[in-house]
């Protein structure tokens, strides 16, 4: 069976200097194991690390490149490593890969996995020898039985090549590296959540701070990186800081290249690796092919289920952080969703916030209660069983349920697609009211 | 089913489990990490988890039986029941349900009879629902034991079922 990951990514032309990321891809889409990745320059940038750079030389250069996290949340990359401590009697740190891809229109870090081992395992070498880590973990979704089966595989192979265990390439430098596969829930991919899961207790995120760079997995300093960042380092230290900030189109705030897709009803649903800059437009129209015959673009979410509902007249944003900011929700994973004009916007939140409250961790009230409250007022106005106050205590949802008012970011997450979703398409809302309920208020009858 | 619940009071992890859990935990610092793992081990064997394997994961890893327990019934992968010979994993996110899951989803509850959470009379299969599967360009998707299937159609679904006895 071909692996779930062949794609459009794996057929496009590609090259090393512009395509860091994905230019190894074969078009057969078969991994790419470690005799081919070493042909072709891999784990050259692993030896420069070593040979030639102190750990604070590599966290200074991920610093330098702008790299930011691409899991999501856009947190710049060297920042978050610069905060583990630079006391050296805290010897004992862990370098964890999130590696729980689970947001709702997210296939990035599968293909990186699935095709890509070895890039993911140089990333982590790079990156825990700038940490001064000796062990790090995959903590990999148990859906993705291909990834797991093919990154043990390249761990064996780079144990057996001496690329994985003691005093690597002969520099002195140990690192171990293991893959740890989940059992479900969403919520493992939230940062302190997973730090439970991997400790093997319930994923209840913790507070912060105390952040895991000071008290992470069993107390001691840790860095939780995504799998595209962390495919990202050794393209950094191998070509160079001003090479990687070369990548981007002009005016983007974020540096290199992102692993971005569109699906629904478009004619070439796929990923490409493209450059921080393009216009959402170009991602939809010159690689997607635009909306399949005879659907029409209603809205478009530009980066997964916690990201915000756009208009087709925001397609000409720019995909950074900054120009996605600009028209008023954020990037978040980059894989764009074309929503048609025959879903029906109430049924879609439906789905979405039965996602959410599903997998809720129920630790904080909010969230708990809240989102099984959308859903029974969704589920209501779907079936035009709604009341005029059911709009308000959505609306009241969006605002109770929002940042900085829960533990953590899943329902901020959930109710940011509500409140923009009210924002555009309030009529289809309305439209849910019942016609008893409308002729109390005096609202027209549909 | 009744009868099976009953056997659990007299659980015993099999030397292999053991060995398997013993194994994984030279992984970690501390030994509880391993829970997840044990549980996953036993429901490999077994094809759930039975009360009792809490109390024997839990005195194998020196840890409260209870922590377990709250373990196996946090993760949406560990079956605290039996379940049919097949896990029938229909992705529900909002990618596949603009592309049409919940036609799948008809479709089963008339072949099979069985609606989410639900197993099928024959024991064959375990319908559940799963967070997306990471396969958004190819929806709707899902996943049969460990196999994965893309752009499945409700005619193709039928087709693909007899694979799986």
């Amino acid at each position: 069976m071909k692996l779930a990951s062949l794609g459009p990514a794996n057929r496009v032309p590609r090259a090393e200097d512009t395509h860091p990321l994905t230019w190894r891809l074969r078009e057969d889409g078969e991994p790419v194991w470690l005799d081919e990745y070493r042909r072709t320059n891999g784990y050259q940038a692993l030896r420069k690390a070593l040979d030639e750079l102190t750990p604070a030389a590599t966290v200074q250069a991920v610093k330098d490149s702008g790299l930011k996290g691409r899991g999501g949340a856009g947190f710049p990359t060297g920042v978050k490593w610069s905060l583990m401590p630079a006391d050296d009697t805290r010897n004992i740190r862990y370098l964890l890969c999130n590696a729980d891809e689970m947001e709702p229109n997210t296939w990035k870090d599968r293909l990186l996995m699935e095709q890509l081992p070895h890039l993911l395992v140089e990333g982590m070498l790079i990156s825990a020898h700038a940490l001064r880590a000796g062990r790090g973990y995959i903590f990999l979704r148990g859906e993705y039985v291909d990834a797991a089966r093919i990154l043990n595989r390249a761990l064996a192979e780079a144990r057996d090549a001496g690329l994985l265990g003691r005093n690597i390439l002969g520099s002195g430098f140990d690192f171990e590296l293991f893959v740890h596969t989940g059992a479900g829930r969403y919520i493992c991919g939230e940062e302190t959540a997973l730090i439970n899961s991997l400790e093997g207790r319930r994923a209840n995120p913790r507070a912060k701070p105390p952040f895991p760079a000071s008290v992470g997995a069993w107390g001691r300093p840790t860095c939780v990186n995504n799998v595209e960042t962390l495919c990202n380092v050794p393209a950094i230290i191998l070509h160079g800081v001003d090479w990687y900030r070369s990548l981007a189109r002009s005016g983007s705030d974020d540096m290199g290249t992102k692993l971005m897709g569109f699906s629904g009803r478009v004619r070439t649903p796929g990923l490409w690796e493209l450059p921080f800059g393009i216009s959402a437009r170009e991602l939809l129209e010159t690689h997607a092919g635009g909306m399949r015959d005879g659907h029409k673009l209603k809205c478009w979410q530009p980066g997964g289920a916690g990201t915000g509902f756009l208009l087709p007249e925001h397609l000409d944003a720019a995909m950074h952080a900054g120009g996605i900011a600009a028209v008023g929700t954020r990037m978040g994973t980059g894989l764009a969703l074309a929503v048609d004009a025959s879903v029906s916007m109430v049924s879609l939140l439906r789905n979405m916030e039965e996602f959410f409250a599903r997998e809720s961790c129920g630790w904080c009230t909010p969230c708990r209660d809240g989102l099984p409250w959308s859903v029974k007022i969704l589920r209501a106005l779907e079936q035009g069983q709604g009341t005029p106050e059911d709009l308000q205590v959505l609306g009241e949802l969006v605002e109770f349920l929002g940042p900085g008012k829960t533990f953590c970011a899943h329902a901020p997450g959930a109710v940011e697609p509500l409140g923009s979703a009210l924002k555009y398409f309030r009529d289809e809302f309305e439209a849910g009211i019942a016609p008893s309920a409308r002729a109390r208020v005096g609202l027209a009858q549909t | 089913m009744s009868l099976t619940l009953i056997q659990t009071d007299r659980f015993t992890l099999s030397e292999a489990e053991r060995q398997a859990i013993e194994q994984e935990k030279q992984h970690f610092e501390d030994p509880r990490a391993v829970s997840i793992e044990a549980l996953k081990i036993v429901q490999q064997q077994r094809g759930w988890v039975p009360d009792g394997a809490c109390e024997a994961i839990g005195a194998l890893l020196g840890i409260p039986a209870s922590d377990v327990e709250g373990v196996a019934t946090f993760y949406s992968q560990i079956f605290r029941v039996p379940v049919g010979r097949h896990i029938l994993r229909v992705c529900d996110s909002m990618t596949c349900f603009i592309a049409g899951h919940e036609t799948l989803l008809v479709r089963l509850r008339d072949q099979l009879g069985i609606e989410p959470g639900q197993t099928s009379a024959d024991g064959r299969f375990t319908l559940l629902p799963v967070c997306c599967l990471g396969n958004c360009d190819k929806a709707p998707t899902l996943m049969i034991d460990d196999d994965t299937y893309g752009n499945v159609s409700a005619d193709a679904l039928a087709r693909l079922l007899e694979a799986y006895p």
